[in-house]
């Protein structure tokens, strides 16, 4: 973005206020999790700077709040980290299974309503999540899955289903169909065709379809407020409560292992597109 | 088709034709088996549910069905003096069956929604009435307490009568049905929803200003950086986008709470006394610092995958043909990033306007949007039908503001990062 030197000095002041003002926008955006790491080693209770980490003085920071998360007594972590897991993994499984499946459908060009369906299909992303959450809560009640495991796995699925779709369906926007009716005048079956060329094809946006309804899972509140009892408890709602009732330091470490553990979602993600994008740009 | 086509026939003799129509059925009905478990799964987990939601709200079946002898002897009266005295024995009929089966505290409960006064009445009646004597029911009825003398409360009876009732939609509007059967706005100090949807519109619209404002400079520099700036750049936009919400909640929390690091920087500076730390959290400036932080990537990725299609060529153009850098903007490369701009402020503002999490963490009492409200019927004050009226309210709207936007802009311009 180097200026050529002919420009006019109001440009130039013009130029360097927009760099200023997208520096501003990149900290506001960037900053406040910055904030997090640092104060999740300290040796206080206190949220703030204390003046000992003012002047990086070693004996003011200190391990024990992630100590407090992995130790601590009557500690909720544990069994919270435990069941996020377990309905992250099962609800991406099932739905990258059921998105992919009706993303192969919908894009091929014999679909009927495709309009109306994908719609119905993507609508869980665009209705307001607390209307999602009232109107799963009324189904898992009748069915007599509220407070249970299944019952949030099966919500999550609904909730992450909508963002598989859409990337595998704009995977297979680009997936050029000769070489799957080359694989079948060879005498390959449809199912052999799908697992040796369509699959690893279109892999790139399976996963990382997966990877936004792993997150979705893993993040979601407003739905498993409603139907988590105490036993199904989750990180976002352990996360929730402590942000209401006390804001205490473990969160904090908690909430650095959570950016840690994006941080590596989004490594994963970037380099799938980029691969993703590689393949398609030799396939054009 | 001409008779011509009409004669050819495939080897085992049928009208070609007839077979491609065969094989164009066939793969219509292997694409839509493909589609139809999830379809399947999704209207009935989710779809039908939110119908289930209509029905709740507008359901007023339990009192109809608790007072069935009572509204059958009502049809009759014309609601404008006193009900005679089949009605009053109906009623006695009525109620006396609901204490044999304990269910009266929910008559109580419904018939107070309607009008104030007929939990102690109701109560006061349920003591007296084992004393009661046959015959007469009337006036034994009546000299329980002067309330029952009064035609107001039997007229309340009557309203409740459809086992339908749009009452709850009225009530969120901070209005309902009056005496006389007309629909009026509930006194000015009590109109607590129309502020709550004011606001979380207000909310919405000024945080999608915001996002768009802050969006498109970083979107356009982003876009227009060589490859290896703006992908590093791109990951503070990307990582919060990842990030949980709670986390970016909570380091709002700390950042801007009265000892917190945006308040310690101000008196820093000298911007304000140590001892006159603004309220910067529990209101509405929290919700507003917050949620456009969080909301900011939605507006940035759609913009930016908008502006990256956009040739640099065409400023220059602009430019070459005498127009200032401004004018060569205004004129050739904002009007591209329309599309960009479409989806940016449809996602934001779709994602604000249902809110949730964040202005109930920081929003405290006048930065809680029309979602808490929902939330708060649903846990606390157990009135599922009020939540799922006022729920369906909000979704009409999100709808309404989609299917704008699709008929201006086109949903499928809608891109994930």
């Amino acid at each position: 973005m180097a200026l050529p030197k002919y420009t006019e000095t109001r440009y130039r002041v013009w130029h360097y206020f927009y760099i200023t003002i997208c520096t501003c926008v990149f900290f506001f955006l960037i900053a406040p999790l910055f904030v997090i790491f640092p104060l999740s080693f300290n040796a206080e209770e206190f949220l703030s700077f204390s003046e000992g980490m003012k002047n990086l003085d070693p004996d003011a920071f200190s391990l024990r709040w992630y100590k407090d998360m992995i130790y601590g007594t009557k500690n909720p972590w544990g069994l919270a980290a435990k069941n996020s897991f377990i309905i992250a993994i099962f609800a991406t499984l099932g739905s990258v299974l059921l998105g992919t499946v009706a993303a192969l459908g919908l894009s091929s060009r014999h679909m009927p309503f495709k309009g109306l369906i994908m719609a119905t299909l993507i609508s869980p992303m665009i209705v307001p999540l607390i209307i999602s959450g009232v109107a799963i809560f009324f189904f898992m009640a009748k069915a007599g899955l509220a407070a249970t495991h299944t019952g949030i796995v099966l919500a999550h699925i609904i909730l992450g289903t909508p963002f598989v779709v859409i990337t595998v369906t704009a995977t297979l926007s680009g997936f050029d169909h000769s070489v799957t009716r080359a694989a079948s005048s060879l005498g390959s079956d449809p199912v052999n065709t799908f697992m040796k060329i369509t699959l690893p094809l279109i892999l790139p946006g399976v996963i990382s379809g997966g990877l936004f309804a792993f997150v979705t899972s893993f993040d979601e509140v407003v739905v498993v407020l409603f139907l988590a009892g105490l036993e199904n408890t989750t990180i976002p709602i352990q996360m929730w409560t402590g942000l209401r009732e006390q804001l205490s330091p473990t969160i904090l470490a908690v909430a650095t292992c959570l950016i840690i553990l994006s941080t590596l979602i989004l490594v994963t993600a970037e380099l799938l597109r980029r691969r993703s994008e590689r393949l398609r740009g030799i396939n054009r | 088709m001409s008779s011509e086509s009409k004669q050819i026939l495939t080897t085992d003799g049928i009208p070609l034709e007839v077979s491609l129509k065969k094989a164009e059925r066939k793969n219509k009905i292997k694409a839509f088996l493909l589609v139809a478990p999830l379809l399947l799964f999704l209207l009935i987990t989710y779809i039908f549910p939110i119908g289930d939601m209509l029905m709740r709200s507008v359901d007023d079946k339990m009192v109809t069905q608790m007072l069935p002898k009572t509204f059958e002897s009502m049809e009759t009266w014309d609601g404008k003096e006193l009900p005679p005295e089949e009605v009053f024995e109906a009623f006695y009929l009525d109620y006396k069956k609901l204490i044999e089966e304990k269910t009266f505290g929910k008559l109580s409960t419904q018939l107070n929604y309607t009008k104030n006064g007929f939990k102690s009445i109701l109560k006061k009646l349920q003591r007296k009435m084992k004393k009661f004597e046959e015959g007469n029911y009337k006036e034994q009825i009546m000299a329980v307490h002067p309330r029952w003398e009064n035609v107001e409360y039997w007229r309340a009876i009557k309203r409740r009568a459809p086992a339908y009732t749009s009452s709850k939609y009225l009530k969120g509007m901070d209005m309902y049905v009056n005496e006389e059967g007309k629909i009026v706005n509930v006194a000015e100090d009590r109109r607590v929803h129309r502020i709550l949807w004011i606001r979380t519109l207000e909310v919405a619209f000024f945080v999608t200003l915001l996002c768009f404002l802050m969006a498109y400079p970083i979107a356009h520099l982003l876009a227009t950086l060589p490859m290896k700036y703006s992908n590093l750049l791109m990951i503070c936009v990307l990582l919060p986008f990842w990030t949980s919400l709670l986390v970016r909640t909570a380091s709002w929390m700390i950042l801007l709470q009265q000892q917190g690091i945006v308040n310690d920087f101000f008196v820093m500076t000298g911007l304000v006394a140590d001892d006159a730390r603004p309220e910067m959290m529990y209101n509405k400036t929290g919700t507003y610092v917050a949620m456009t932080q969080i909301l900011l990537p939605f507006m940035v990725l759609p913009l930016y995958s908008v502006m990256k299609t956009i040739s640099p060529s065409l400023m220059r153009a602009g430019k070459s043909l005498g127009g200032t850098p401004f004018i060569a903007f205004w004129k050739v490369y904002f009007p591209l990033t329309i599309p960009g701009i479409g989806a940016g402020c449809l996602l934001v503002f779709i994602l604000a306007i249902g809110y949730y999490i964040t202005p109930a963490l920081v929003g405290g009492a006048s930065g809680t949007l029309i979602s808490n409200q929902i939330a708060f019927h649903m846990k606390s004050t157990l009135d599922w039908s009020f939540a799922s009226a006022m729920g369906l309210m909000l979704l009409t709207g999100v709808l309404a503001i989609y299917w704008i936007y699709n008929k201006l802009v086109g949903v499928d311009n809608i891109k994930l990062g």
